[in-house]
């Protein structure tokens, strides 16, 4: 009996073991929209786990990816529907709208203004304080095609890498926590 | 702990975030936190009031031991003991 309840402890102890191993403290999270709001939303909640050291992989793709592109910098050779996502498309973080009340940008403004009135962080702000913090960045390749996108547009970030949904499949089944934007 | 036993804390020391909303105070913890020892005292001023929460559930999650909250007119003190 008491031979038997050992056993069922034994075998307790490693489900528990690889319970624990499964599932990392990490959050994944799979952005594609590419509204202000969303993206504002997704970098608080990823710098309030960054800052509880909990590791931060974001999946940016499709519209997300709008976040991503660097203002300054030219992409060359684009063939022509390219060429037009790319102009119909906000040209980085700081030209994202709002997913409601936009108002042709008076919307993303008001926002702006009070974000500064009330001491919130600045987007420019909140991905500074994310590579300082190791939050790392995944560009979605697939989609970066699809919407036009090259690799020579987008931002300079010192956790930025480059992978499929694969990728975030794997990461995310680890993950304690995972979702979606 | 009460306010009276919070003030008469060896405070090693103290970061001030007010002003600053989410996260904004949890990044400055997070700093200061780094820069004491493990046992020492961290005190957080902020005027946001979600922090009243946030503080106590990030010291859980990082193993630090909450002590508790002053309030002042129109901020917080919060203090916490590095685990």
């Amino acid at each position: 009996m008491e031979e038997e309840m050992l056993k069922q402890l034994e075998d307790l102890k490693k489900r528990v073991g690889k319970l624990e191993k499964n599932r990392k403290d990490q959050l994944s999270i799979a952005i594609v929209s590419g509204d202000l709001d969303k993206i504002l939303a997704t970098m608080i909640i990823s710098l309030a786990a960054a800052a509880s050291d909990t590791k931060v992989k974001l999946f940016f793709s499709f519209w997300a990816l709008s976040a991503l592109r660097d203002q300054k910098k030219k992409a060359h050779g684009k063939d022509f529907i390219s060429k037009m996502f790319g102009l119909m498309l906000p040209k980085g973080r700081n030209k994202l709208k709002l997913s409601k009340m936009n108002m042709m940008g008076m919307g993303p403004a008001m926002i702006k203004f009070l974000m500064r009135k009330q001491n919130v962080m600045s987007l420019d702000e909140m991905f500074k304080q994310a590579a300082e913090l190791g939050i790392e960045i995944i560009v979605c390749e697939m989609s970066m095609n699809l919407m036009g996108f090259k690799k020579e547009e987008i931002i300079d970030y010192p956790h930025l890498s480059y992978a499929g949904a694969a990728t975030f499949v794997a990461e995310a089944s680890e993950s304690s926590i995972q979702f979606f934007i | 702990m009460n306010a009276d036993e919070l003030k008469k804390l060896n405070v090693a020391q103290t970061v001030d975030a007010r002003g600053t909303s989410c996260p904004g105070p949890l990044l400055a913890a997070k700093k200061a936190v780094g820069e004491i020892e493990s046992g020492e005292i961290l005190e957080v001023l902020s005027s946001d009031e979600g922090t009243k929460n946030d503080i106590p559930k990030w010291c859980e999650k990082m193993e630090h031991e909450f002590l508790g909250i002053i309030e002042e007119d129109s901020y917080f003190r919060l203090f916490l003991k590095k685990a």
